[in-house]
């Protein structure tokens, strides 16, 4: 059931992820204030992709929670990282971002870190 | 000047967004671990489970964690923002054995030290691939 579980939070959490750099990206410079905020929030119900990927990133969070309540924390959360080698390698091929040599050895290493983690 | 303002900027934005992050996730283990019947079972508790003040508060905290995180994809790579919220691997690792007494073993704490590694050499190289419009600007 843990297994199932983390399966589904990691699909969930890449597709989601992938779709949100995607368009935040196309529209310009995000702000975090007040106004920003707002603006955020109406930018989210203008576009559905986004509303798409609010919608995978539900299923991920309760497929988590279902996670939380049995694992430990300490298991759960970097477990959950599962996603990330798959994302860095899509964010390379989809959305045609630069991967340094650097940024991936520092990737690698994250995952190096992730996998001793959920031991 | 403009581009030390948007690395300023990109970093607030990542430890306002740990700092969320983190609670949140704590609030929510400590919620649902004190519920009384099993999640996955049953969509009904899930119903149940939002009226626990502690998986609220984490949901309100996840939520606007959510939106920081938003607002931090507009101004840096995906592959720069995955690895640097990495350290929130690290804080919860922290949490669960601080607050929730959890088990944490010699070999995790080697993965807490080479996520860390792994997040400051990600940190040394810049945020953002140049775009056409960048560079126009």
């Amino acid at each position: 059931m843990k297994w199932i579980l983390l399966s589904i939070v990691v699909a969930a959490t890449t597709a989601s992820d992938l779709l949100q750099s995607y368009q935040m990206k196309r529209g310009g410079e995000q702000s975090a204030g007040a106004r920003g905020l707002m603006q955020l929030l109406r930018r989210i119900s203008r576009n559905r992709y986004l509303i798409l990927s609010i919608v995978c990133l539900a299923f991920s969070f309760f497929s988590f929670m279902a996670l939380i309540q049995t694992a430990p924390l300490s298991f759960a959360v970097p477990a959950s990282a599962g996603s990330f080698i798959v994302e860095t390698i899509l964010a390379k091929v989809l959305l045609k971002e630069h991967i340094s040599a650097r940024r991936g050895f520092g990737a690698f290493l994250v995952l190096c870190g992730i996998v001793l983690l959920a031991r | 000047m403009r581009f030390k303002g948007k690395v300023f900027r990109a970093y607030a934005l990542l430890a306002v967004f740990l700092a969320l992050r983190a609670f949140g996730n704590l609030s929510l283990a400590w919620g649902t671990k004190h519920l009384s019947s099993a999640l996955a079972a049953n969509p009904l508790t899930y119903v149940r489970a939002l009226a626990d003040p502690f998986v609220a508060l984490a949901i309100a905290m996840l939520i606007v964690a959510l939106l920081v995180r938003l607002a931090l994809l507009s101004l840096a790579d995906l592959s720069f923002v995955l690895p640097m919220t990495a350290v929130g691997y690290a804080i919860s690792a922290l949490f669960g054995k601080v607050f929730l007494h959890e088990d944490v073993s010699p070999l995790r704490w080697l993965g807490v030290a080479l996520i860390l590694g792994g997040v400051a050499m990600v940190g040394t190289t810049s945020g953002k691939t140049p775009s056409e419009m960048d560079t126009t600007e």
